[in-house]
């Protein structure tokens, strides 16, 4: 059976039809062709389909698409436009916090949604806002340096 | 050098940070159809009859094949493999009939409907039961399987490859010897998890052509692999790597792309998909083989290693294409980084209905190490020898002989590694300890080494073209699976051809466009594709030069490249863009000569030759070895057995790092993957049944998990490597488990012979040792 919603998707009000047992990340993937988020589980334990809802990271392959009704997604491609990326997008390239890239949509989002919500957080307090999203690749160090660096961008904009 | 040693910025990273990089799953086509899998729930069985009668009634299915369509046996190195179970089935998730459909829930629902008759056999779990003479037998026509001439199979048993090092007289030094001393270990199955599952898409055209998309890290091995098995010729062939999403070496050789490909023929032209989910990626990709080794090693009262019998016994699985080739290099490798004169080494790959068996980061020497290495502890406790000291006095050094009796080369610079470590983790100043009387802190030391494990004749190629702006395009077949090769390879070209790496494209991943390269693994990419770049760049270059000498009137050998000109090395204005030159020189009077520069490089490994079949000796089996070491410092808590990695300090002599960040990244990857192996990574099997396939019950390490890193690198130079460099990221990991169990041990007195540390197996453990080694 299908539902109608309307939600707000990267900035864009969307009216769509979904059926009841479809997640946001299908929804996303494959009625938008947003395929920044990916599906590394399926099951919300390894973060690469992460997106904010409503301003909060979340594992868009746990949420159902119906949920979303008058709520405001934003995935990895709404961060930013054109050549001129996020504040994190950037400093994710310049500090190499990255390696095969398959974890960067979901970690880049987890990490915006994070600092939303604590724009000057501690070391302890990103690895634990991260430790949900797994990277096979990089060991997490630059992942880390890279988040550091905006949150310290955000302290002295204090 | 104003590129090559630099940390010039990835080259991939707008298109990772914002999501616009497409990996295979990503990719939608017009017509597509999806496909499922059915598997066996059974380790090991006949198949009796397959009945697709309701399957292929449903609605939306298009095709449904069984293993019966292409029976062909397949395999890299030993062609013991179909891509779907023929006659039985060898474990439990063995592929046996396949569904493409118009959307995947059809294909599920089909597969349901597919109803399959077996006959259960008896299962083979255990290698040491494998190796029984009584054992059920996996593979009963393993006489009837084509393999490598390099490979010794025991038909009759499941053994399939039975490597045999002998050096020296090894029982007449274990006479002589002042001590011998007997030790095992074992290491269980882990896996790579990339957090990419693999995904792939096969299509024909009504010519018979075949494109495959894959995340795979060997595009044109999987060529190979593919024409054969298929009996299509290899200009028929495309395979596309868009992008790797991890690899690690599960996405070196072929996995499901052999099961859509028969699906694809009968699909009149609409592409076929079928991705993995996490489970499958676990059941049904590549594992890391578990091995059981043992070691009796004779020593000398100055420590001095006399003599080593040692035998690795790998559980390869229900097939050992590519784990016969474990098998080999474990024993090439059977002495770990130190120079001992007399060997006996056995290893054995052998058959079991366990997961199927694979290349993994390190591609069997994390797995020796593990032994090699606390073995050294147990033989310096016992000696009453500094364990450092003890590795120092037997370590490989310039001058000295490795396992296989080759000369070990002026790049050695293990000792160099060592120092560094010791003194970044200060190994020999106590930890100090925690006021939680329950908890408890110590350091650990361990060395590793690696060779890429290929054949001899492992090639690589590149073609670079000049564009008419001076800017130029870099064809390669080496994949960049996150390991940076696509920035590093840039950098090789920018530094010879004088071009900035900004004004340098280069493209992968195509059969169809970029020429060959046998493989992206074995830390060889840098090492072998730089080569072929190099002298792609020379080649470019003795073009301009010849064309720039007719311009100026200079003799070649007096013309130089600077900054995207070509320059007399005598007389310094006299100079011409390269740009000006891309499509050819066109002379005062109007006509031209040449044409567009296209610069072409081929690099072959030479003078690396075979071993003696019958003692595994060989003067230069191998391109390189790497070698370095972990310090680490842990932190244990005894209430609860959580292991907590406060520190590693790595080093490696890398030879040359074409970029130092990229080099380092590597390093930091490599701990914490390896930490993943020593504390928290089995795959729990029980009788042929894989328990914890999922993310929720078989867990890699989380940014909370990581420690604080120090990660060096030293530079001695690779005589025949690209400015100097060798291969480092498989190595990086070797030592992270030998060194995390010395210093479980030197905090506990207890010497684990089995992997993981999980905090059960440490409160177990802990249970029967009360004392604390707590200074």
């Amino acid at each position: 059976m299908k539902h109608e919603i309307y939600f707000t998707l990267n900035h864009e009000k969307i009216l769509h039809e979904v059926k009841a047992n479809k997640t946001l990340l299908q929804m996303l993937r494959e009625d938008f062709d947003l395929t920044g988020a990916k599906e590394g589980c399926g099951q919300g334990e390894c973060g690469a389909c992460t997106v904010l809802l409503n301003g909060k990271p979340i594992n868009s392959c746990l949420v159902l698409a119906v949920e979303v009704d008058g709520k405001e997604i934003t995935t990895i491609e709404g961060l930013s436009e054109g050549i001129n990326l996020d504040e994190l997008q950037k400093s994710f390239i310049t500090n190499g916090a990255l390696q095969c890239g398959y974890c960067t949509p979901g970690m880049i989002m987890t990490a915006k949604g994070f600092l939303n919500a604590n724009p000057t957080p501690t070391l302890e307090e990103i690895k634990v806002a991260i430790s949900g999203n797994l990277c096979r690749c990089t060991g997490y160090k630059r992942i880390i340096e890279a988040i550091i660096e905006v949150a310290e961008e955000n302290q002295s904009k204090d | 050098m104003k590129y090559v040693g630099k940390s010039v910025t990835r080259v991939d990273g707008i298109k990772k940070v914002t999501g616009d990089l497409k990996y295979v799953d990503d990719l939608k086509m017009p017509g597509m159809l999806y496909a499922a899998v059915k598997r066996s729930p059974y380790p090991h069985a006949k198949i009796i009859n397959i009945n697709i009668e309701e399957a292929i009634k449903l609605p939306g299915v298009k095709v449904v094949t069984t293993g019966k369509d292409f029976p062909k046996r397949v395999g890299l190195y030993l062609a013991d493999k179909t891509f779907m179970a023929v006659d039985k089935v060898r474990y439990r998730g063995e592929a046996v009939a396949a569904v493409a459909a118009e959307t995947k829930e059809i294909a599920e629902e089909a597969i349901s409907l597919i109803k399959v008759d077996y006959e259960e056999l008896p299962i083979v779990s255990n290698v040491l039961d494998a190796i029984k003479e009584d054992a059920p037998l996996i593979h009963p026509n393993l006489g009837e399987y084509k393999h490598a001439p390099i490979f010794h199979t025991l038909p009759g048993t499941n053994i399939s490859e039975h490597f045999k090092l002998r050096k020296g007289d090894v029982e007449l030094a274990f006479e002589q010897a002042d001590f011998i001393l007997e030790s095992e270990f074992y290491v269980p199955h882990i896996q790579h998890c990339p957090i990419e599952n693999h995904s792939a898409i096969a299509q024909f055209d009504r010519e018979g052509r075949l494109t495959v998309w894959a995340s795979c890290q060997s595009p044109y091995a999987v060529r190979a692999a593919l024409a054969d098995a298929f009996k299509i010729p290899s200009h028929k062939l495309r395979v596309i790597s868009p992008s790797v999403g991890g690899g690690f070496g599960a996405k070196a050789g072929t996995t499901l792309e052999g099961i859509i490909i028969p699906l694809a023929m009968k699909t009149k032209g609409r592409p076929v998909k079928l991705t993995y989910s996490r489970e499958d990626e676990f059941n049904n990709s590549y594992v890391r083989q578990a091995m059981y080794a043992t070691f009796k090693t004779g020593v000398m009262k100055d420590g001095k290693i006399v003599a080593l019998k040692s035998n690795f016994i790998w559980d390869g699985g229900a097939y050992t294409e590519y784990g016969v080739n474990i098998a080999k290099s474990a024993g090439f490798a059977a002495a770990g980084p130190y120079d001992v004169e007399n060997i006996h080494c056995d290893s054995y790959a052998v058959y079991t209905n366990n997961p199927v068996g694979g290349p993994y980061r390190g591609f069997g020497m994390s797995e020796i190490h593990f032994g090699i290495e606390q073995n050294m502890d147990i033989i310096s406790e016992k000696l009453k020898i500094d364990p450092i000291e003890i590795r120092k006095l037997n370590a490989h050094k310039p001058g000295g002989r490795t396992a296989t009796n080759a000369l070990v080369d002026d790049a050695c610079g293990l000792i160099d590694c060592i120092n560094k470590v010791i003194n970044d983790i200060e190994y020999h100043k106590p930890s100090q300890q925690p006021k939680e009387d329950y908890k408890v802190r110590a350091k650990g030391f361990a060395c590793g080494m690696k060779a890429p494990s290929m054949p001899n004749n492992a090639a690589s190629s590149a073609i670079i073209r000049i564009n008419e702006d001076g800017s130029a395009y870099l064809s390669v077949s080496a994949q960049d699976i996150g390991q940076g090769s696509d920035t590093a390879l840039t950098q090789i070209a920018a530094e010879i051809l004088t071009i900035p790496p900004e004004n340098i494209s280069i493209n992968t991943g195509d059969t169809a466009h970029n020429p060959y390269e046998w493989q992206t693994v074995a830390s060889r990419i840098t090492y072998s594709a730089g080569n072929a770049i190099i002298k792609a760049c020379e080649d470019i270059k003795e073009q301009l030069f010849h064309l720039a000498s007719i311009k100026l009137g200079i003799f070649p050998r007096d013309l130089q490249l600077e900054e995207g000109f070509v320059r007399s090395s005598i007389y310094p204005n006299k100079r011409i863009p390269i740009k000006d030159l891309a499509l050819g020189l066109s002379m005062e009077d109007g006509s031209a000569v040449h044409g567009p520069l296209i610069g072409r490089g081929t690099f072959i490994p030479e003078n690396i030759r075979n071993f003696d079949m019958d003692t595994g000796l060989a003067d230069n089996p191998v391109v390189f070895w790497t070698y370095g070491c972990y310090g680490v410092e842990i932190e244990i808590d005894t209430q609860t057995g959580n292991i907590k990695v406060l520190k590693v300090a790595s080093c490696f002599d890398v030879g040359k790092a074409i970029n130092p960040d990229l080099v380092k990244a590597q390093c930091e990857g490599a701990i914490v993957q390896g930490i993943g192996s020593a504390i928290f990574e089995e795959i729990i099997m029980q009788n042929g049944r894989f328990m914890n396939p999922s993310f929720m019950d078989y867990k890699i390490p989380t940014a909370n998990d990581i420690p604080e890193m120090l990660v060096s690198y030293v530079e001695n130079r690779q005589k025949d490597g690209p400015f100097g460099a060798r291969g480092m990221a498989e190595p990086a990991m070797i030592p992270a488990a030998p060194a995390i169990a010395s210093a479980f041990y030197n905090a506990t007195g207890i010497r684990v012979k089995e992997l993981p540390l999980t905090p059960e197996r440490v409160v177990k453990a802990l249970k029967n040792h009360k004392i604390l080694n707590k200074k």
